[in-house]
């Protein structure tokens, strides 16, 4: 498969935040969003029940996938920033790691160089995070040891899912 | 891939359903809408033109309930079956978890059928991805209709295999709830697997 799967942990959760809510206060920013580049949603702070967020996440997953092929065909391996101005309020979307997309809503308290200049900044620590996500899961995997959850789930389980 | 979550306890899931141009993947997803508690449903989008034809993909998720104290999600996507929307079809197979073929049962689109069958699995190929491998169901929709291929002939032709396949109106609704069902339970026993 080309892409592991996405594993994410207690403490690892926490320091994302941390960083996000950081970067809300930094950039001026109403709300930042985390999403896999699959269009499941990781993490969001800030005004988030504003926003439908499970839609935003899989639309700006679409939206990173289709600027990513228009890159390919013009010979660039991805456009890692995107950029959306609106009347009042504005999109400014990154990839982090190469893997997940980090997602910033902004008005006219803050301005793109401010978001930019942060995002470049927490994309740097976030990066260290999903690092480490990924050794541990590998290690997890090397060593065989499983604490998955749905390793014991039964078809009973399953079927109950849809009673 | 799944996604997860072990901080909100949370396991996202993602189904692609796949097929030929007007095979009724839409309407799948649209009844599944219409059928889902709204507790457990979001909002479902379709970028679509004007015509109403799915330009890049709809969007329904669905929260089924936990296992094991994990909440259950599944993200269902549909493809843009026309043709020369290839490029957009391989982005929205990125990171699937499960594949519903949707095959139209009238005998003129059984070439269109089988087209998007081979597309299909070029394009998980090309991605890394074997189909044989992968959670899939096949449902062979509108059965309503006159002008039917016998079912013999399209398992023959569509599902060699012998995965799950089921008979479907889309429009009423039979069999569509039945190929999601089939679709998520290989999906979670893989999960169990641990893959």
């Amino acid at each position: 498969m080309t892409t592991p799967q996405m594993v994410m942990f207690e403490a690892e959760f926490k320091q994302l935040n941390y960083i996000l809510e950081k970067l809300l206060r930094e950039a001026n920013a109403k709300v930042i969003f985390l999403v896999d580049k699959n269009g499941q949603l990781i993490s969001g702070v800030g005004e988030t029940e504003r926003f439908d967020t499970t839609s935003l996440a899989s639309l700006t997953a679409g939206n990173i996938a289709a600027t990513g092929g228009l890159a390919k065909l013009i010979g660039e391996k991805e456009f890692s920033i995107l950029f959306h101005e609106g009347e009042k309020d504005n999109l400014h979307i990154s990839i982090v790691a190469g893997r997940v997309i980090l997602v910033v809503l902004f008005d006219s308290r803050s301005s793109l160089g401010l978001v930019r200049l942060r995002v470049k900044k927490a994309s740097e620590e976030l990066s260290e995070i999903f690092e480490n996500l990924a050794k541990r899961a590998e290690e997890k995997e090397k060593s065989g040891e499983s604490d998955f959850p749905f390793a014991e789930i039964t078809d009973d389980d399953i079927d109950n899912l849809f009673s | 891939m799944s996604f997860i979550n072990y901080a909100s306890r949370e396991i996202n899931c993602k189904i692609v359903y796949y097929g030929p141009g007007l095979c009724g993947k839409t309407t799948n997803l649209q009844f599944i809408y219409s059928k889902t508690a709204p507790e457990a449903k979001g909002k479902m989008i379709s970028l679509a033109t004007e015509t109403e034809r799915t330009l890049f993909f709809d969007f329904l998720p669905l929260a089924l309930g936990e296992i094991k104290g994990f909440k259950t999600r599944f993200h269902l996507y549909t493809v843009p079956g026309q043709v020369f929307y290839d490029a957009s079809r391989k982005l929205i197979l990125k990171g699937v978890d499960g594949v519903v073929f949707v095959a139209d049962s009238q005998e003129e689109r059984m070439d269109a059928n089988i087209e998007s069958l081979d597309n299909l699995e070029f394009n998980l190929r090309e991605q890394g991805y074997d189909l044989k491998k992968l959670p899939f169901v096949v449902q062979y929709n509108k059965r309503d209709l006159p002008n039917l291929v016998e079912l013999d002939e399209m398992r023959r032709e569509l599902n060699p295999a012998g995965v799950p396949d089921f008979e479907a109106c889309a429009t009423t609704g039979e069999g569509v709830f039945e190929t999601l069902k089939a679709v998520a339970k290989l999906i979670l026993i893989d999960l169990k697997k641990g893959k």
